[in-house]
């Protein structure tokens, strides 16, 4: 059933018309941690939308020190697409008198199918420790380019730094790339979430 | 019709009830290249609005594939009904590069692709392979065109695979030198046309 008002269409089979302004960018799915090896994304990521932000929340490992990943996934059930990337950050103490900015030899990626580190340092076990930031993901249903991806965050380290980290790169596969997934490399998350939204 | 919901308006004359959250940022106008050697957003045509509706505006841009291998995607504004796309700028550069043979893992201020009160072109994704997989990908946030009172900021953040074998990432910020009201923004590869590629733009409330 429609729903026509002055003339115009606002609802029509079962969704807002097209033609009604909406909000671009679009709440897909969330994942909470609870003592979580991985957390995957395996479904919502397709050619729906042009680009895909994954906004990750106060993500606290079990483990002190364990550093925030992610793998993609571009056609059968690994997380292993092959990636190039860039690494550097920016990073300042609690006592003050120690900065840097830099980039990070070591966290990069070059023609790899690991898992690419998303915060350029060990996050910290404390309590109140944690990393937030975001991930997004270019066009990655195409199946004619590389899939571009940047991503920025910012930790509290387990030394009591306050530490920036700026990743970008693409995953050198002209495959779509389906399914996504979170992970430390050390330890489980403990906690946090992980929100997928979609741009119009 | 109206639709009014425990004494609230949902639906009037034809369109969600302003006090309805409908999202804040939203879809304005999106253009496709196709051997375009120019794609344009110009307020008032075609649906684009680029006045004080909105406070910041942003592009996103999609596939970027050029004609020509190592082309630099760039951009200018214009004010009033000018098409000069020539507004004075001062910019800001800096990128990480990494490549596939593991060379040249770095992160510079790049002295070559700033502008100092320039009325050029800026880069907005620096050398862009052709490779048929070859494309950049970013955002560009243009804050208050429409102020008579302030220069107009912008801030960008792109990627490519640069020259086809290398991950770039930029960071690019700075300002219209200017502060009549700006109404139009022009994109161009640097050489050659821009053979694919998608930008859009939206309004953030």
């Amino acid at each position: 059933m429609g729903l026509i008002s002055n003339g115009t269409t606002i609802f029509d089979a079962g969704a807002i018309d097209s033609g009604i302004a909406k909000g671009a960018m679009t709440f897909i799915s969330k994942a909470t941690a609870s003592s979580s090896a991985t957390i995957n994304f395996t479904s919502g990521i397709n050619s729906t939308y042009k680009e895909y932000v994954f906004i990750f929340n106060n993500i606290h490992p079990a483990t002190d020190n364990a550093s925030f990943y992610v793998g993609f996934r571009d056609g059968d059930t690994d997380y292993d697409a092959v990636k190039t990337s860039t690494s550097f950050r920016t990073f300042h103490n609690e006592a003050g008198g120690t900065t840097t900015l830099a980039y990070t030899t070591g966290d990069d990626l070059v023609q790899s199918a690991a898992f690419l580190k998303l915060s350029l340092g060990g996050v910290g076990a404390d309590a109140d420790q944690c990393t937030s930031g975001s991930l997004t993901l270019f066009n990655p249903s195409s199946t004619t380019f590389v899939k571009h991806f940047i991503a920025s965050s910012n930790m509290a380290a387990q030394d009591d730094y306050s530490l920036q980290g700026f990743v970008s790169g693409y995953c050198n596969t002209t495959a779509a790339i389906d399914g996504v997934q979170f992970k430390m490399n050390s330890g489980n998350i403990d906690a946090g979430t992980i929100c997928l939204y979609g741009i119009a | 019709m109206t639709v009014i919901s425990n004494g609230t308006n949902l639906i009037n004359n034809g369109t969600l009830d302003s006090g309805i959250p409908t999202g804040a940022m939203t879809l304005i106008k999106t253009l496709t290249a196709s051997s375009s050697a120019t794609l344009d957003f110009l307020n008032g045509t075609s649906n684009v609005v680029f006045d004080g509706t909105y406070k910041e505006y942003v592009f996103k841009f999609y596939n970027i594939h050029p004609a020509t291998n190592g082309a630099d995607f760039t951009f200018q504004a214009d004010t009033g009904t000018n098409t000069n796309y020539n507004i004075a700028m001062t910019t800001t550069y800096i990128r990480a590069a990494h490549g596939e043979d593991d060379s040249g893992d770095s992160l510079t201020y790049d002295t070559g692709r700033d502008q100092a009160e320039g009325t050029g072109f800026l880069q907005v994704i620096s050398g862009i392979g052709n490779d048929a997989d070859g494309n950049g990908n970013g955002t560009l946030h243009i804050f208050s065109p429409s102020s008579s009172t302030f220069v107009k900021h912008f801030i960008i953040r792109s990627c490519t695979s640069y020259e086809d074998s290398i991950a770039r990432d930029m960071f690019i910020a700075g300002y219209f030198n200017t502060t009549t009201a700006l109404t139009r923004v022009r994109f161009k590869m640097s050489s050659g046309n821009i053979d694919s590629g998608i930008i859009k733009m939206y309004g953030i409330k």
